[in-house]
């Protein structure tokens, strides 16, 4: 077995969900090589090599500057052919999924996306993989000359094994045109904590009843030093930015807290937050799916009980 | 312009999924079906497009014949003329679906001139295979991008936006391309009842779609194991305020 695994980096850095990937990866093949596009993807070795890869890989080229998906991923497949590779896997985030996408359409080999647990013990592989945003699991089969798979984002924990080894340079040739579609801009409306990472998140939901009743939500967010988050309804009804949409079709987040202020728990939106390591439900119903699955509840008005905790922990800091 | 937007008929997002006793595929007894979220919003945003810049709307699906449902749907908010591929409603791997895509479109094509633009959504609701776009574009030799919630369109180019957790990207891509479309980057309209009733007249060109083996394949599905937690209820109304702190110490929270 020869088993590639994608970084997805953005000039060189990368986030715990792409370690989760190289933990699940490591897992399949303990002699697993990552391989980073772009020479800004360099300084990863060390931390990749900390997280379980076995070897590195540097490919580097005149055209592989910022994120360029078709380009990224010739680079990607022109290596798997180059060292012989039986597997490439990748991880579900938006570039990983993207890469693994072309990298399939290039070597015209099927893909099977978001697995949560592969048995590649034999020559067909067999996975279990989430549908639905992961209310739904898949047990699939793959036969291919060079498995492609994606690991679903927080489906394993990041775990450091201090591995070591070699890092080797790869230089592909790229055909004409490969990176025509290439970042031509960046534009940062968010500063420090993000959804996606903010370590507490404070969502509203249906209950929450306006946008401007949103104003207590952020401030106990803020108080935690969290980010503040919203259901579907809540998009819909254009209380809030589709970025602030926690679930399938939005933001799937792992946080160490997520307090669910008037939000029932639609399956397509506890998928999206279903990774919290605690869930504190706020809610005027004690039978929504919410408070009946979360750690904690509190049967209340939300917008009675907000303002309380957010005085109390003013109360105790003093 | 012409843009042909790709969508696929779901269970309503929201439904109860079941799987049935032999864990082959879902009952659809009790399912309302609608066009998958990602795929609704990249409808409104081709009939945007075509307001905007004049030209012609096409919506494509490959699925069973009630997939008919959908199109006439999306045909009632705007979108022009409608391809169905019907297959026996079994579900097709994502190089199936991608192939039979790539072909139907090729065939298009070639009678009607090429789309300057083609949607798809950012993955489907249901399988979430997160590549069919991909490899059609692909196959066509045309760029893409995935995750867009910004399209606009100037000089032979469309300039695509993608949110990042701290804002977001911009791409460039000359046309034709293709675009994997994100919901939220538009809120749908809803039809009228002029729209619907102009929608059922419309008629819906069918074109056969061939089915090949990948080397992917399912196998059985399952609903997960569930997540028994006992709820902790921590009080009732604004008193319950102090054990709310008291767990958010306890947890590191604070």
């Amino acid at each position: 077995m020869s088993t590639l695994y994608f970084v997805d980096h953005d000039r060189g850095e990368i986030t715990e969900t792409v370690l989760e990937g190289l933990t699940a990866a490591r897992a399949i093949d303990s002699a697993v090589a990552a391989v980073t596009v772009g020479a800004a993807g360099d300084g990863l070795a060390d931390k990749l090599f900390e997280y379980g890869a076995a070897a590195v890989h540097q490919i580097h080229h005149d055209e592989l500057t910022d994120y360029a998906p078709a380009a990224w991923s010739d680079a990607v497949s022109e290596l798997a052919t180059s060292v012989g590779a039986t597997a490439v896997i990748g991880v579900g985030t938006d570039r990983g999924s993207e890469v693994m996408a072309h990298v399939a359409a290039a070597m015209d080999l099927p893909l099977v996306a978001n697995c949560i647990d592969i048995d590649a013990s034999n020559d067909i592989w067999e996975m279990t993989r989430v549908r639905w945003g992961g209310s739904l699991h898949e047990r699939a089969r793959l036969e291919a000359s060079v498995k492609l798979v994606t690991i679903a984002p927080h489906s394993a924990e990041a775990t450091p094994v201090g591995a070591s080894g070699t890092v080797t340079e790869f230089v592909p040739t790229l055909g004409d045109g490969a990176a025509v579609t290439r970042i031509v801009d960046r534009v940062t409306t968010e500063e420090g904590i993000t959804l996606a990472t903010a370590p507490v998140v404070v969502s509203g939901g249906r209950g929450v009843g306006s946008a401007e009743a949103f104003a207590p939500l952020e401030e106990l967010a803020e108080l935690l030093g969290g980010a503040v988050g919203c259901s579907r309804v809540v998009t819909n009804s254009g209380w809030k930015n589709h970025k602030y949409q926690v679930g399938q079709t939005g933001t799937v987040i792992a946080p160490d807290v997520y307090i669910a202020c008037g939000i029932s728990g639609a399956i397509q939106h506890w998928v999206g937050m279903m990774a919290s390591k605690n869930v504190i439900a706020i809610n005027t119903d004690p039978l929504a799916p919410m408070v009946t699955k979360a750690e904690y509840a509190v049967i209340a008005d939300l917008h009675e009980v907000v303002p309380a905790i957010a005085a109390e922990i003013l109360r105790r800091r003093g | 312009m012409r843009i042909l937007t790709c969508v696929k008929r779901v269970p309503a997002p929201g439904a109860k999924i079941v799987v049935t006793a032999d864990g082959q595929s879902i009952d659809t007894n009790m399912l309302g079906f609608a066009v998958s979220p990602h795929e609704e919003c990249a409808a409104e945003e081709a009939i945007q497009q075509i307001e905007q810049h004049g030209g012609s709307s096409t919506v494509m699906t490959l699925g069973p014949g009630e997939a008919e449902e959908q199109l006439r749907t999306v045909i009632s908010v705007g979108i022009n003329e409608a391809v169905l591929l019907t297959t026996d409603g079994s579900d097709w791997d994502p190089m199936a679906t991608a192939r039979a895509l790539t072909a139907a479109i090729q065939e298009i094509e070639a009678s009607d001139g090429p789309f300057d633009m083609i949607f798809f959504g950012n993955e489907s609701a249901d399988s979430g295979g997160y590549q069919v776009g991909i490899r059609v574009a692909r196959a066509l030799g045309r760029p893409m991008v995935t995750g867009i919630k910004g399209v606009d369109v100037a000089d032979g180019k469309v300039t695509a936006r993608r949110d990042t957790p701290t804002g977001s990207e911009v791409y460039e891509l000359p046309l034709p391309a293709v675009l994997g479309i994100k919901e939220g980057i538009n809120l749908p309209r809803y039809p009228t009842l002029k729209g619907r009733l102009g929608a059922k007249k419309v008629e819906i060109k069918v074109m056969d779609a061939a089915h090949q083996e990948s080397g992917q394949s399912m196998v059985t599905l399952a609903a997960p194991p569930s997540q028994e937690t006992p709820t902790e209820i921590l009080g009732h109304g604004a008193d319950a305020a102090p054990a709310v702190v008291d767990v958010l110490e306890e947890i590191g929270a604070l």
